[in-house]
C-alpha cells in the first residue's frame, strides 16, 4: 500500500520535471515547476518530513516559483548562454545524465544496513531546551552556527540583489508588480487571506518548538502575505533606503550573534544555550530572526529597486 | 521499500535536470533545471534520513534540518541568479 | 459504520467531480472553456472529500480545519481562475 502511495507521488514528480525541461514554452515550464513543488511537498510527508515539507512548499516551490515567474515578465529578451543544443551534445548530455541517474540510483541501493543514524543522540538532551520538535532543535541549538550562516547567505543574497540594482534606484523601492494595475480578483483574495494567513503564521510560529512548523515556515508565510499586499497594491514593498529595512534585516542575526556571545560566557561555548534560560533565549532570537528573514524574503522576490522614492 | 522509490525518484530527477542544464540554451531555463537537480540532491538526501528512523522517530532529524537549510540557501542562489539575468536582459531605460 | 459509508459515498463522488472536470480541461477547445471545467467541478470535487472527512476527523476542531481548508482553497483556486481568464483576455487583444 505505501509503495502504491509512493509510486502515485513518485510518478508524477518525474513526469513533471520531464515536462520542465521538455516543453518549449519557458511560461509552461515556470507552471509546471509550480505543481512540480507541490509534489515534492507531498513526497516530502510520505517521508515523514513534514518540516521540510512545509519549506519545500514555501520556499522551494511557491518562492523560487514566484521569482522566477516575475523574472519571466520583467526580462525584455531571453538571456541566452550560446547555440541550441545539436543532436550530438544532446545524446551526449543524455548519457551523462543517465550516467549519474544510474550511480546515484546504485549508492542509494548500497547504503548499509542498518543505517547510521543521530536521531537517538538528538531526542535524548530535548527536555532541557523545552522544545519538543527535534528538527527545529537540530536547527536552533545542535547546528545553530548552521542556522546562523544560512540566515548570513539570504543577507549575501539581498546584498547582491542591491549591488545589481540600477544606479536611478539606489535607495528606491523595486518596480511596482502588475504593470496593468492589480485585478480585483486579486485584491479580493489578498483581502481575505492576509488575516487569515497572520493567524496561521503566528500558530506555525508558536507551534514550531513542538511539532512541524517554525519560524522559517512561518516567515516565509508572512513574507508571501507580504508580497499578496503589494501584488494587490494594498501595500508597498519595503524600500531598500529605508532606515527600517535595514535595521529589520540586522535586527536577526545581531541576536543570533549576541545570544551566541551569552553562551560563551555562560555555558562556555558559542551558541551554546545557557540551561534555565533556554527556551525563552531560543524565542527571542527566533522572533529577532523572523523579522529579518521576512524582510529579506520580500526584498529577494520583489527585486533589485528601480524607482525613486520620490522623497 | 518506499522510501527507496522516492530515492530512486531523486536520482532520475538530478539526471533530467542535469540534461536540462546542459542542453537549454537560454539562462532562465538552465535555473529551472537547476532547481530540479537540487530538488533531486535533497530527496536523495531525504531517503538517507528516512531510512534512518530511530528513537521513535520516523527519520533522522540531522539530515533534514540540513535539507531545510539547504533549501533556504538554494532559493538565495536563484535570487541572485534571477536578478543578474534581469540586469542581463537588457539596460534600463535611463529617462 | 454510518460515518464510514458515508465518507466513501461523498469521497468518491468528489473524486469524480475531479476526473470529470480534469476530462475538460483535456478536452475542451479554448482556454476560457478549460477553466470553466476545471475551477467550478474541482471547487465542488474538494468540498465533497473534505465534508466525507469530516466524519473521519476525531474532533470537531479538526472538522472545522478541513472546512477551513476547503474555503481557503475555493476563494485561492476562484481568484486563480479569474486572473488567468483576464490574462487570457488581455493576450487575445493584443493578438
Amino acid at each position: 500500500m505505501t509503495e502504491l502511495l509512493a509510486l502515485t507521488l513518485a510518478l508524477p514528480l518525474l513526469a513533471g520535471a520531464l515536462f520542465i525541461v521538455a516543453t518549449a514554452s519557458t511560461r509552461a515550464a515556470l507552471f509546471g515547476f509550480f505543481a512540480f513543488g507541490l509534489f515534492l511537498a507531498l513526497a516530502w510527508v510520505a517521508l515523514d518530513a513534514v518540516d521540510v515539507a512545509l519549506t519545500e512548499a514555501a520556499i522551494g516551490g511557491g518562492a523560487t516559483g514566484l521569482l522566477l515567474l516575475r523574472l519571466n515578465g520583467r526580462m525584455r529578451h531571453p538571456v541566452s548562454l550560446g547555440e541550441p543544443a545539436g543532436p550530438r551534445l544532446k545524446i551526449a548530455a543524455g548519457l551523462l545524465a543517465a550516467l549519474v541517474t544510474l550511480a546515484l540510483g546504485a549508492l542509494l541501493l548500497a547504503l548499509p544496513e542498518p543505517a547510521p543514524s543521530l536521531a537517538a543522540a538528538t531526542v535524548e538532551p530535548l527536555p532541557t531546551l523545552g522544545i519538543g520538535n527535534p528538527v527545529a532543535a537540530v536547527l536552533i541549538a545542535y547546528r545553530a552556527l548552521d542556522t546562523l550562516l544560512e540566515i548570513v547567505v539570504l543577507l549575501i543574497a539581498v546584498v547582491g540583489l542591491r549591488a545589481l540594482g540600477t544606479d536611478r534606484g539606489w535607495g528606491g523601492r523595486p518596480v511596482p508588480w502588475p504593470e496593468g494595475g492589480p485585478s480585483p480578483a486579486l485584491v479580493f483574495l489578498a483581502r481575505l487571506l492576509i488575516p487569515a494567513g497572520l493567524v496561521f503564521a503566528a500558530y506555525l510560529f508558536w507551534v514550531g518548538a513542538d511539532a512541524p512548523g517554525g519560524k522559517f515556515q512561518a516567515s516565509t508565510l508572512l513574507a508571501a502575505l507580504w508580497l499578496l499586499a503589494i501584488m494587490a497594491g494594498l501595500a508597498p514593498a519595503p524600500s531598500s533606503g529605508g532606515r527600517w529595512t535595514g535595521r529589520a534585516l540586522a535586527i536577526g542575526p545581531l541576536a543570533f550573534i549576541a545570544a551566541g556571545a551569552i553562551g560563551i560566557a555562560a555555558a562556555g561555548s558559542f551558541l551554546a544555550w545557557p540551561e534555565p534560560v533556554a527556551k525563552p533565549m531560543i524565542i527571542a532570537v527566533e522572533l529577532a530572526l523572523a523579522v529579518s528573514i521576512v524582510v529579506a524574503l520580500v526584498l529577494l522576490v520583489a527585486g533589485p529597486p528601480e524607482r525613486e522614492t520620490g522623497r | 521499500m518506499s522510501a527507496t522509490l522516492f530515492g530512486l525518484a531523486g536520482a532520475a530527477l538530478v539526471g533530467i535536470g542535469l540534461f536540462g542544464l546542459i542542453v537549454h540554451p537560454t539562462a532562465l531555463r538552465k535555473l529551472l533545471a537547476f532547481n530540479l537537480v537540487g530538488a533531486g540532491v535533497f530527496l536523495v538526501f531525504g531517503v538517507v534520513a528516512r531510512r534512518a528512523a530511530a528513537a521513535g522517530l520516523a527519520g533522522d532529524p540531522v539530515p533534514q534540518a540540513i535539507v531545510i537549510t539547504g533549501i533556504v540557501v538554494a532559493f538565495a542562489a536563484t535570487a541572485l541568479a534571477a536578478t543578474l539575468l534581469a540586469r542581463l536582459s537588457g539596460p534600463e531605460e535611463e529617462p | 459504520m454510518i460515518a464510514d459509508l458515508l465518507t466513501i459515498v461523498l469521497v468518491s463522488t468528489g473524486a469524480v467531480f475531479f476526473l470529470a472536470g480534469t476530462v475538460g480541461l483535456l478536452r475542451f477547445p479554448d482556454p476560457l472553456s478549460r477553466l470553466h471545467a476545471l475551477t467550478k467541478a474541482d471547487s465542488l470535487g474538494l468540498g465533497l472529500i473534505a465534508l466525507g472527512l469530516v466524519p473521519q476527523a476525531g474532533s470537531i476542531w479538526m472538522a472545522l480545519k478541513l472546512l477551513l481548508v476547503w474555503l481557503l482553497v475555493l476563494a485561492g483556486s476562484t481568484a486563480a481562475g479569474q486572473m488567468l481568464a483576464r490574462l487570457h483576455r488581455a493576450e487575445a487583444a493584443d493578438d
